[in-house]
């Protein structure tokens, strides 16, 4: 099992058992993380599972792929930090992942 | 407004998987039907948000693309000679003192017709808005999401926001007869075709408009009309002078006109029976995403079951007195008739 927290842009925390092999998307949304959407399921087409990675993890989490890098063109409020969260696949590298949830999806 | 108004046996509003195969099940039933789609091109979700992507749970088919399983249906309605609308979006629907339906796409061109089937999936897209503050109170004033006129740009002060197609195409209609242009991107890779970037960055070196590398933080002005917007970049926020503003991030689905014509709803979405898939307004019928009922299941094979069902009631109401015989596209001389492979 692996641990990931997500921070609201309010500062609300939720520490999550996630399960190794989904995606940090459906994590989010098989707990009911607010503000974390994946209204295409995990497609990379929509751009509303948007989260920032915090720093110290983006080496682990690695870069978007081209596709994820258009993709995130839709998404709002870009950093260097951005990642469309179903592309980020959860494993043991992971454990203590925390990611920041956006004010707004797109 | 169009002189004439369209009169057939069915309308579909909505020209995804299952308003496609909607077209079958009421042809074998010698029902004529006109579709409209607010996009450009058949196959709703499959072609607009994965038409590479496989598909695994659709009978018959171990797997098949969303762009595939559009191509077939297609070719499987191709017999009953549907007719499409595209870039139309259905606005209005009524019942007309006859009995008929009467609805009117955003060009004002009206179908009349005595039964509808509303198959808009998860609704319409339409433009995404960005998160900026204020921005609706520019909308249609200062603040667009599509060109319709380019009349409106003529002389102004314009900035456009985005990378794809949509944004590198306007930037080099647009550029001929603005004061100003502004291209804003967050990256300096474009998803837009590399003709099109090519050409902005000859204008960009002509001194003809700019391309800045941020985003758009705030807008300023009053009234309904911009004078300038924020941008952050690198090198920290610029004002730049901005009377038109144009934002393409995308499209999003939302449920759009189809909730003001007077149906049940049951959280957004058209209230149906599991008999007909029929609305709480008779004549009227739901199926697909769009639909919902106890036990609903967004699939599409779903879909494709309940236009079956749809169709022998839409039968019923367009020609009542006549006896409905069941017949197996196998083995009815009649059904292939029509479908073309016997003569
Ligand atoms: C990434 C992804 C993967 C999926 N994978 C599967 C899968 O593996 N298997 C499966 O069964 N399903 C899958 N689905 C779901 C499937 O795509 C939908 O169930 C299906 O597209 C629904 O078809 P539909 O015809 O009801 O609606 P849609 O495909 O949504 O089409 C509706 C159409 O109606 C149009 N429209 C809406 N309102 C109006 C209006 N007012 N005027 C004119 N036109 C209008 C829209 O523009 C749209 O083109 C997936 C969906 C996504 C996003
Ligand atoms: S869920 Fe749609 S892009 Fe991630």
């Amino acid at each position: 099992m692996t641990r990931i927290t997500f921070v609201e842009a309010d500062g609300t925390r939720h520490e999550i058992e996630a399960e190794n092999g989904s995606s940090v998307m459906e994590t989010a949304i098989k707990n009911g993380v607010p503000g974390i959407i994946g209204e295409c399921g995990g497609a990379c087409t929509c751009a509303t599972c948007h989260v920032y990675v915090e720093p110290e993890w983006v080496e682990k989490t690695g870069v978007p792929s081209p596709m994820e890098e258009d993709m995130l063109d839709f998404a709002f409020e870009v950093r260097p930090n951005s990642r469309l969260s179903c592309q980020i696949i959860v494993s043991d590298e992971l454990d203590g992942l925390v990611v920041d949830v956006p004010t707004q999806q797109a | 407004m169009s002189a004439h108004e369209i009169e057939t046996d069915v309308v579909i509003v909505g020209a995804g998987p299952v308003g496609l195969f909607a077209v079958f099940e009421l042809g074998l039933l010698d029902l004529k039907c006109h579709l409209l789609d607010i996009l450009d091109r058949p196959g709703g979700q499959c072609a607009e948000l994965y038409p590479e992507k496989p598909i695994y749970d659709i009978p018959g088919f171990p797997v098949i693309t969303g762009q595939e399983l559009t191509d077939n249906l297609l070719k499987q309605v191709a017999p009953f000679g549907p007719e499409f609308h595209y870039n139309r979006m259905v606005v209005s629907l009524e019942k007309q003192e006859d009995g008929r339906f009467r609805l009117v796409d955003d060009e004002g061109q009206a179908y009349v017709c005595s039964v509808v089937v509303v198959a808009a999936g998860g609704g319409s897209f339409q433009p995404k808005r960005p998160p900026v503050p204020d921005i609706a109170d520019y909308e249609g004033t200062s603040v667009f999401y599509a060109v319709r006129r380019m009349e409106d740009f003529r002389d102004q002060d314009v900035m456009i926001v985005g990378g794809g197609d949509s944004a590198l195409d306007w930037v080099l209609n647009l550029a001929p007869l603005v004061r100003s242009l502004t291209l804003v991107h967050r990256r300096d890779n474009f998803r837009a075709a590399p003709v099109s970037v090519g050409r902005m960055k000859e204008l960009v070196a002509q001194g003809k408009m700019r391309f800045v590398l941020g985003q758009m933080k705030e807008l300023h002005g009053a009234d309904g009309q911009l004078t300038s917007v924020s941008v952050r970049t690198a090198g920290g926020e610029e004002n730049i002078p901005v009377t038109r503003l144009l934002p393409f991030f995308g499209l999003t689905m939302k449920l759009g006109p189809v909730a003001d014509w007077g149906l049940e709803l049951n959280d957004n979405l058209i209230a149906v029976d599991t008999e007909k898939f029929e609305s709480s307004v008779p004549g009227v019928f739901a199926i697909g995403d769009i639909n919902h009922y106890p036990g609903k299941l967004k699939l599409i094979l779903s879909g494709f079951h309940e236009a079956a069902l749809m169709a022998q009631a839409a039968k019923k109401i367009i020609s009542p007195d006549e006896r409905l015989v069941f017949q197996y596209t196998t083995s009815s001389t009649r059904l292939q008739r029509k479908l073309g492979v016997k003569k």
